[in-house]
């Protein structure tokens, strides 16, 4: 048998009470237990950045965070951006800059993206292709995404 | 009311082509909303799991699942054993799903569980015995057809393709294959022996082309349900719907008009989804034995092991042309491993041929090519198809012959290169060619020769950064590919009573952006803005037939059917409103949401108001209409000669690099390229695909590379197998030729498969402009070219090999 476990975390403003299996992923809980799916599984060990959510300000995999490490921490997924004005400016510079092909990367780096943006990481186009390297790709060549990241940000070349 | 106040009101005229229009699923996609395949659940769903082999070639003694079917939570666990009607999948149809009495590579699927929960499933899957004898393992192609090699598929199983097996009351297994070649190529034009006699130059070269795979973001899957009355419900990542109903029918023996396939948004597709794999039947399988709706998801590993690659290739060339700079000939062998079983992978001599015999003029050209059985991953379409290799090794020796000569490889590339109106010698017919405005257009962009020669006369100085530029152009097609009976695409059009239009078309979006591309061509022709338009396209009850995503042909086939769906609507629409304003159609046009005057833009009347006088008045009519296009293109002969596709695609890219000479690492540093993609419908999606074409060619260049030893995947994961990042990609600086095809959608024409193309072509050029040494081996990984650089690479040679007659 598993040993489950009761956290209680803020996830996207709103205290949720969850129990979990110790050995569960933060990546899992959120998917199949909460059922926000807009954060994906892309390999599940940390190499592509399609799980990336935000953890008390900080970016991270959340497929190498287990689900218990989120008792009582304040958690963002791509969900908790949608009623929030500069994820709306991110969200719309990737629509209008063409940066959504297949768009499974997408809400990863976006997730990613607004960590660079809030943390004012960007300041030019050589940091946010740094700030996203942990985000794989593989429709839109990068360019486009890095132009959407700069728009809002404010970057140079 | 004074006279300037009743001014009619006049709508310019706006064209939506050639815009920068935002994809249409993107807010939905960037908002992480949209549902793809791994998103979707059904109540009462069950969870499938396969279990695969652990050996690489092996006879099955034994398979026992009594442990992993008293597991609790366990429904049902199946081996071959469990399916007596299983039939063999594949191009060849030599391939079980659950695997009879041998398994032949490392993803061979042997059982599988349906189970409450994924981790019940797997550990079910741990509880299954199996009893192995090993045989010898076939890792090398060139092994494969040595006499006496170990036969990877001896036994009666599979079919030859015939599909007499499919006979009432015959029996599925046939006869095996007594060597291991699973399928041969023999191409000719010309007479390469008098175009060698002619030639005041010829060189041979062996190039050697690595496993690459798509690696889609989204892993593969599938979810499928019977329903009581036992049709079949399918939500599905297939490129090509409506021919995967009529396969699944006869591997389910069925009725395909029982089958219907919804395709969720797709988390890529490259290729990698154009044939049926065991898993999506093993799943089918796993829903009727449960009489339960059955979801399947890859994990990373699975989806490197169990997933299509790009085909493995060993090619020998053999070139000529004379002092002035005229090709003579060009003859080319080729090995394809093609794995353990027949996928598309095999068939993509299709392809290559047509570059090597028509990317250029060659007055004399054969070729010959095996796709052998050997027990490595199983190779399928992937982007560029076949072209990637034949453009690798044609490209390079381009550049060679102009040395040899002594020729600027710009002038000899014009001097060879295709133009309008010319028929090649396969049979292929190039009305718009904007090939040689792609090859200046990219040099003086990049000032190619310019950096050439000044590259080739910096090799000698001190430093060990070196730079290069190279150079490299494709043909593709581009106007559709006429392999199978139809190349043909339908379209359903309705217009509403708010003049909004609902487009059902059979093309799949797969992320390329065809939805908006086709949005736009209907919207262009109906005077409508792109927000006025709905589109359906992602299932097989409701859309009409489209043969499927591949041989970059949506724009124009797809294109070509919305556009035929949406003229027939216009004309409709201009008839009724003729005759209720009593004036000539020809008067009448579809601007901004009106009818206008056709010469002043002054509004007659709004659209949604004429619509709504059409069903709720006198005419009592609703505006739909149907369209299906074909292609005027033919199949090819039994010598491969035809002109299978309406239109062709070209293309030039100028690739610019740094080589360190001490560690042997390249960086790609400036791509330059010019397409003729006859017209740009959507500059905003155009360029995107360039982009990421550019950049997946730059990771077949320089990173990726599936590592096989003796049957085994070393690097199933994202840390060893080598995507590009976002800090490697080059400046990228695109232009678009715009020949303006005559039968194209507006002009324009295929280009999602073009821009990966010629990348690792152009790099091998500029690795040679940059250092002088030539690479005949992919990828340009750092050990690689330093240890060519330093002479420690031995000359590839491979002997062209033929099956005995």
């Amino acid at each position: 048998m598993s040993l489950k476990h009761d956290i209680e975390f803020t996830l996207n403003g709103v205290k949720r009470r969850v129990t979990v299996d110790v050995t569960m992923t933060a990546l899992a809980m959120l998917r199949d237990v909460i059922g926000l799916t807009g954060t994906k599984y892309g390999c599940g060990e940390g190499e592509c950045g399609a799980c990336t959510i935000q953890v008390d300000g900080m970016s991270l995999n959340s497929c190498l965070m287990f689900a218990v490490d989120c008792d009582g921490r304040n958690v963002t997924t791509i969900e908790g951006l949608a009623n929030d004005s500069k994820a709306d400016a991110l969200r719309e510079a990737f629509v209008e800059h063409g940066a959504v092909q297949c768009g499974f990367c997408t809400p990863g780096m976006i997730m990613q993206a607004d960590h660079l943006v809030r943390n004012e990481c960007c300041g030019d186009t050589e940091s946010i292709k740094r700030g996203i390297e942990g985000n794989l790709c593989r429709c839109t060549g990068y360019k486009k995404i890095v132009d959407a990241i700069a728009s809002v940000s404010g970057a140079q070349n | 009311m004074s006279v300037a106040e009743k001014k009619p009101r006049v709508i310019e005229l706006d064209s939506l082509i050639g815009k920068r229009i935002p994809k249409m699923d993107a807010p939905e996609k960037a908002s992480g909303r949209t549902r793809y395949i791994h998103d979707i659940n059904l109540s009462g769903q069950l969870h499938g799991k396969i279990l695969r082999s652990e050996r690489i070639h092996a006879l099955i003694k034994s398979i026992d699942t009594s442990a992993a079917k008293e597991l609790p939570g366990v429904h049902v666990v199946i081996t071959a054993a469990d399916i007596p009607d299983q039939r063999p999948i594949g191009v060849a149809r030599d391939h079980f799903p659950l695997k009879v009495g041998r398994v032949r590579s490392e993803r061979d699927e042997i059982a599988a569980v349906a189970a409450e929960t994924e981790e019940i499933a797997e550990a079910a899957l741990k509880l299954i015995k199996v009893v192995y004898e090993d045989l010898p393992v076939i890792s090398n192609p060139e092994d494969a057809i040595k006499p006496g090699a170990a036969l990877i598929h001896p036994e009666p199983h599979g079919a030859d393709g015939s599909h007499e097996h499919l006979k009432q009351g015959t029996t599925i297994a046939h006869k095996g294959k007594p060597d291991n070649v699973a399928m041969t190529f023999d191409y000719a034009h010309g007479d390469v022996v008098r175009g060698e006699a002619e030639s005041d130059v010829v060189i041979e070269d062996t190039f050697k082309l690595h496993y690459v795979t798509h690696c889609c973001m989204g892993v593969s899957g599938m979810i499928a349900e019977f329903d009581a009355s036992g049709n079949l419900l399918m939500y599905s990542n297939t490129q090509v719907p409506f021919l995967h109903k009529r396969e699944f029918a006869e591997y389910l023996n069925m009725d395909p008009a029982r089958i219907r396939i919804i395709q969720p948004p797709i988390g890529g597709g490259f290729g990698s989804k154009l044939d049926i794999y065991p898993f999506e039947v093993i799943c089918l399988y796993l829903a009727r034995a449960a009489k339960r709706p059955i979801k399947m998801l890859f994990t990373r590993e699975e989806e490197f092991l169990a997933s299509p690659t790009r085909q493995p290739v060993l090619l020998t060339l053999r070139s000529g042309c004379k002092k002035d700079g005229t090709l003579t000939f060009r003859q080319v062998h080729t090995l394809h491993d093609n794995g353990a079983y027949t996928s598309w992978g095999a068939t993509t001599p299709f392809v290559m041929m047509q570059t090597f015999s028509s990317l250029y003029r060659v007055p004399h050209c054969d070729y010959h090519t095996a796709a052998v059985y050997t027990n490595n991953p199983y190779a399928g379409s992937f982007r560029g198809y076949g072209n990637l290799q034949a453009t690798f090794a044609i490209e390079q020796h381009m550049d060679m012959l102009a040395e040899k000569i002594g020729m600027d490889p710009l002038a000899f590339r014009l001097k060879n290169a295709q133009d309008s109106g010319e028929t090649t010698g396969q049979g292929m017919v190039f009305k718009s060619c904007g090939f040689k405005d792609c090859l200046t257009t990219a040099a003086t962009r990049s000032d190619y020769t310019r950096k050439f020669k000044e590259n080739a006369a910096n090799r000698s100085k001190p430093g060990n950064i070196k730079r290069g530029v190279g150079m490299a152009s494709m043909l593709h097609v581009g106007g559709g590919a006429k392999i199978y009976p139809s190349d043909g695409c339908g379209t359903i059009l309705k217009m509403d009573d708010f003049a909004n239009v609902t487009l059902i078309t059979g093309a799949s979006e797969i992320g390329q952006g065809s939805e908006t591309v086709l949005s736009q061509l209907v919207c262009e022709e109906l005077g409508l803005p792109i927000s006025a338009i709905t589109v359906v396209n992602n299932d097989t009850a409701i859309t009409p037939w489209d043969v499927g995503v591949h041989a970059s042909r949506t724009t124009f086939i797809a294109g070509n059917s919305a556009i035929g769906a949406a003229k027939k609507a216009k004309t409709k629409i201009l008839a009724v409103a003729a005759k209720k304003y009593d004036c000539a159609e020809s008067d009448l046009d579809l601007r901004g949401g009106f009818v206008i005057r056709a010469g002043s833009g002054e509004v007659v009347v709004e659209l949604s108001k004429l619509l709504r006088n059409l069903h709720f008045q006198d005419k009592a009519e609703l505006v739909m209409t149907t369209f299906y296009y074909e292609p005027p293109s033919v199949h090819q002969d039994k010598g491969f000669k035809g002109n299978v596709s309406a239109a062709y695609a070209w293309g030039t890219q100028v690739v610019e690099v740094e080589v360190d000479t001490d560690t042997g690492t390249v960086r790609m540093t400036k791509v330059t390229g010019a397409h003729d993609v006859g017209r740009v419908l959507n500059r905003l999606g155009i360029e995107g695909q360039i982009e990421g074409g550019v950049v997946m060619g730059q990771g077949y260049a320089l990173t990726e590379d599936l590592m096989i030893e003796n049957g085994v995947m070393k690097n199933p994961n994202f840390r060893d197998y080598k995507l590009v990042t976002a800090p490697e990609i080059p400046e990228m600086d695109i232009s678009f030729i715009e020949s303006m095809d005559g039968e194209g959608p507006q002009g324009a024409k295929g280009v999602g498969e073009a821009p990966s193309i010629c990348i690792a072509a152009a790099t091998a050029n500029a690795i040679a402009n940059a250092t002088g040494v030539r690479m005949f081996e992919l990828p340009f990984t750092p050990e690689r070219v330093y240890r060519t650089l330093h002479g420690r690479t031995p000359k590839l040679y491979w002997k062209p090999w033929r099956a005995e007659q």
